[in-house]
C-alpha cells in the first residue's frame, strides 16, 4: 500500500515536472530573440517537411470523407423528403469538426511523429549538444522552427482538408445522386455562416495545430536518447496528441457552440 | 597578474553524481592557456564528463569551473552560449549534422558566427578540410562517411572557427597511423601556431604524450597523478606504472565497479 | 535548385490555403462582400415567422432576390418586423407586392417568397410591404383541424 502511494506520488511528480519542462521549452524557443533572416530559410525548410509533405494524405482522407458525409446524409435525409439539406449537413459538420479534428489526428500521426524521432534522433547522436556547444541554442535553431511551422501550416492543412471534403460531398450528392446542385449550395450558403463556423472551425485548427505540434517537439526534445527512447517517445506524441485534441473539441466545441 | 591570466580553465572542489553513482569526488584541477593539457584515466572514468561540465552542458553538484574567471554555470543563457562560441568540442561521437554534407557542417560555426562572404567561407572550408584530408569527401553526407572519416570531419568542424580553446575527445580513435600521425601532427601545429588552449582525451598513451604538455591522470573520481609527460613516464607509482604501461594485472580495476565474480557466478545457486 | 522547388511547394501550400479560406468563405458560407452595401432595404411584418432566420433567402418566383438582413419585435404592434436587403436590380417590386414566409420542402429552411402586385408605384428604400401572410405553423394548423372537428 506504501508502495503504491509511493508510486503514485513519484508518477504524479514526473507529469507535474514534464508539464513544466514543456513550457520551459515553450518560452526559451519562442520568447529568446528571433532572428529573422536565420529563421526564415529554416521555417521554410519545415514548413516543407511538416506542411507540403502532409498534404497528400489530408487531400485523399478529406475527399473520402466528404463522399461517404454526402452519401450517409443523402440516405438518412431522403426519408424526410429533404435530401436538399445534404449540402448543408455535409458543410457543417465538415467545417465545425471533422476538418479541425481528423486533419489533427492525421497531422498528429505523419508530422508530429516525424518531428519527435527526429529530434529524438539528434538527441541521441548529440547534434543537439553539439549545437550548444557550437553557441547556437537548438531552441532557436531546431525546435522554434518547427513550433511555428506546425502552427502555421495546421490551418491552412485544416482548411484544405474542408474544401477538398464538400467538393467530395457535392460530388456524390450532386454529380451522382442527382441532387439539384442549386438547392444543395443555396442550403448549404443559407446555413453555414463564416464568422460562426467557419472561423471558428479555423480556431478550432489553430489550438490543435499547436498543442500537437507541442506536444511533438517536447517529447522529441525530453525522450530518452536511445532508439527504445525515441520509439516510446513517438509513440507518446501520437497518443497524447490524439488524446488532448478529442478533449480540447469538446472543450472548444462547448464554448463556441454552446448556450454558455 | 600573469599568473592568473596563465590559467584558462579552473576545476575546483568538483564534485558530480549521475544517479548514486559519483563520477568525481571534490576534484580539483587546472588548464594552462596556450598549452596542451591531456586527460587520461581508465575508460568510464567520467573524462567526457568532465568535458561537459567545461561545456556547460551538465550541471556540477559541488564545486565550481571557471573559463577566463567565469563561473560557467552560474552564467545567463545568453552569455554561456556567447562563451561557447570561443570554444570548439570533438565529441567521441562525432556528432556530425545529419541533414547536411560535410562542407556544410564544416561552414556551419563560419556561418552562425562571422560575417564573412561565401566565397571566404569556402576557401576556410576546404582549407580546414585539406588539413584533415577530406577535401575531397566535401560534398558527402555523413552517413555516407567511414567511421574514422566522421571524426576527422568533426574535428575539422571543431577547429573551423579556430576558437581559443579545444576539447578533443578521442580525436585519434579508430584512425589508421598515417592519418593519426597527421592528426597528431595537425593538433600540436594548431596550438603552437595559434596558441589555442586544447585539452586531450585520449587513450593512445603514447602519441598523446608526444605532445602533451601537462597530463593529468583521473581514476575513481580522484586525479590519480600529474605532471609534464617524463614525469609521468617515469613515475614509481604502480597505480600510474600500470596504466601507462597498459598492464592488465595491478592496483588500477578494469572492471566497472561489481560484486566478486565469483559470488555472482555461483552465489545465486545454493 | 532542390532548395527552389521547395520553395515553391511551400509557397504553393499557403496559395492553396488561403484559397481554401476565400472558398469557403464565398462558396460555402455565401459570405458576399459586395451585398452588404448593395441592394435596398424593405419591411415586412409578420404574426409569426415561425422559424425563419436571417441570412435566409428571399425569392420571387424561385428566384433568389435578396436576402432577410434583420428580425425583431416591432414594440408598437407586437409583431415580428423583418428587414430584407433587395437586390439593386430588383425594380419591378410595386407597392402592393405581399409577402409570404414559405418552407423549401417538408423540413426545409425557411424563406420569403414576394408575390408582385399591381400597381405603378414601385417599392423603395425604407418602405414596407403591408400585405404579409405568416409562416404555417404545423401545430396551429393541427390545433384548428381537431377544434373544426369538436365544434362540428
Ligand atoms: N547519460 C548518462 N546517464 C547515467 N550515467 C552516465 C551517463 N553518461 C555516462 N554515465 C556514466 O558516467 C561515467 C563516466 O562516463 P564518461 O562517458 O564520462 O566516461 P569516459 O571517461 O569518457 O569513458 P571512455 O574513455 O570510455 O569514453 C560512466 O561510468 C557512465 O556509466
Ligand atoms: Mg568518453
Amino acid at each position: 500500500m506504501i508502495q503504491f502511494l509511493q508510486k503514485l506520488g513519484a508518477k504524479t511528480l514526473n507529469r507535474v515536472a514534464a508539464v513544466g519542462r514543456a513550457g520551459q521549452l515553450l518560452s526559451q524557443s519562442l520568447i529568446a530573440k528571433p532572428a529573422p533572416m536565420m529563421m526564415l530559410p529554416l521555417l521554410i525548410r519545415q514548413l516543407y517537411f511538416i506542411g507540403v509533405l502532409s498534404l497528400v494524405i489530408i487531400i485523399v482522407s478529406g475527399l473520402f470523407i466528404g463522399m461517404v458525409l454526402g452519401l450517409q446524409g443523402y440516405t438518412i435525409l431522403v426519408d424526410y423528403g429533404s435530401e436538399q439539406a445534404v449540402g448543408q449537413m455535409v458543410a457543417l459538420s465538415l467545417v465545425r469538426e471533422l476538418a479541425p479534428v481528423v486533419t489533427a489526428l492525421l497531422f498528429a500521426g505523419r508530422a508530429g511523429s516525424a518531428v519527435t524521432a527526429e529530434i529524438g534522433l539528434m538527441k541521441a547522436t548529440e547534434q543537439l549538444a553539439c549545437y550548444e556547444m557550437i553557441g547556437v541554442d537548438p531552441m532557436r535553431r531546431i525546435i522554434a522552427p518547427r513550433l511555428w511551422a506546425g502552427f502555421i501550416s495546421m490551418p491552412l492543412l485544416s482548411m484544405i482538408f474542408a474544401i477538398v471534403g464538400i467538393w467530395g460531398g457535392s460530388l456524390v450528392a450532386v454529380d451522382w445522386l442527382g441532387i439539384f446542385s442549386g438547392s444543395f449550395w443555396a442550403n448549404m450558403q443559407a446555413s453555414v455562416s463564416f464568422s460562426e463556423d467557419v472561423l471558428n472551425g479555423v480556431i478550432k485548427s489553430l489550438v490543435f495545430g499547436f498543442v500537437v505540434i507541442w506536444i511533438a517537439v517536447f517529447q522529441g526534445n525530453d525522450c530518452v536518447p536511445t532508439s527504445e527512447g525515441i520509439s516510446q517517445a513517438t509513440t507518446r506524441t501520437v497518443v497524447y496528441s490524439s488524446l488532448a485534441i478529442l478533449g480540447l473539441d469538446f472543450l472548444l466545441t462547448a464554448m463556441m457552440f454552446g448556450d454558455f | 597578474m600573469a599568473q592568473l591570466n596563465d590559467t584558462h580553465i579552473e576545476v575546483s572542489n568538483l564534485s558530480f553524481w549521475r544517479g548514486e553513482r559519483k563520477i568525481f569526488d571534490d576534484l580539483s584541477l587546472t588548464i594552462p592557456r596556450g598549452k596542451i593539457t591531456a586527460i587520461m584515466g581508465p575508460s568510464g572514468t567520467g573524462k567526457t564528463t568532465l568535458l561537459k561540465l567545461i561545456g556547460g552542458q551538465l550541471t556540477p553538484d559541488q564545486g565550481s569551473i571557471r573559463v577566463d574567471g567565469d563561473n560557467v554555470h552560474a552564467l545567463s543563457r545568453r552569455r554561456l552560449f556567447e562563451l561557447r562560441a570561443k570554444m570548439g568540442m570533438l565529441f567521441q561521437s562525432g556528432a556530425l549534422f545529419t541533414d547536411m554534407t560535410v562542407a556544410e557542417n564544416v561552414a556551419f560555426p563560419l556561418r552562425v558566427h562571422t560575417d564573412l562572404p561565401e566565397s571566404v567561407v569556402r576557401d576556410l572550408v576546404l582549407m580546414k578540410l585539406n588539413a584533415v584530408g577530406l577535401r575531397g569527401a566535401s560534398e558527402l553526407k555523413p552517413a555516407e562517411l567511414s567511421g574514422g572519416m566522421a571524426r576527422r570531419a568533426a574535428l575539422a568542424r571543431a577547429i573551423a572557427l579556430d576558437p581559443d580553446f579545444l576539447m578533443y575527445d578521442e580525436p585519434f580513435a579508430g584512425q589508421d597511423p598515417i592519418a593519426m600521425g597527421v592528426l597528431i601532427n595537425l593538433i600540436s601545429r594548431l596550438n603552437r601556431a595559434l596558441g589555442h588552449t586544447s585539452v586531450i582525451v585520449s587513450h593512445d598513451i603514447q602519441e598523446t604524450l608526444s605532445i602533451a604538455d601537462y597530463v593529468y591522470l583521473i581514476s575513481d573520481g580522484k586525479v590519480l597523478a600529474q605532471g609534464a609527460p617524463d614525469q609521468l613516464n617515469g613515475s614509481e607509482d604502480p597505480r600510474v606504472e600500470q596504466f601507462m604501461k597498459g598492464r592488465p594485472d595491478g592496483p588500477v580495476p578494469f572492471h566497472f565497479p561489481a560484486p566478486s565474480f565469483k559470488d555472482q557466478l555461483f552465489g545465486d545457486s545454493q | 535548385m532542390r532548395i527552389r522547388a521547395l520553395e515553391i511547394s511551400v509557397g504553393a501550400l499557403i496559395l492553396a490555403g488561403m484559397l481554401a479560406l476565400v472558398a469557403l468563405a464565398i462558396n460555402v458560407s455565401g459570405l458576399n462582400l459586395s451585398q452588404k452595401g448593395g441592394g435596398y432595404t424593405v419591411y415586412a411584418r409578420f404574426d409569426n415567422i415561425g422559424g425563419l432566420t436571417e441570412r435566409a433567402k428571399v425569392s420571387m418566383s424561385g428566384v433568389q432576390i435578396g436576402q432577410v438582413s434583420a428580425i425583431r419585435i416591432d414594440r408598437k404592434r407586437l409583431m415580428a418586423e423583418v428587414e430584407m436587403q433587395i437586390f439593386d436590380d430588383v425594380d419591378y417590386l410595386s407597392i402592393d407586392s405581399s409577402a409570404q414566409i414559405l418552407t423549401a420542402g417538408l423540413l426545409g429552411e425557411k424563406y420569403i417568397g414576394i408575390t408582385p402586385g399591381f400597381e405603378d408605384d414601385l417599392l423603395e428604400n425604407g418602405m414596407t410591404i403591408e400585405d404579409t401572410q405568416s409562416a404555417l405553423v404545423l401545430e396551429e394548423i393541427v390545433g384548428k383541424f381537431l377544434f373544426n372537428k369538436v365544434s362540428e
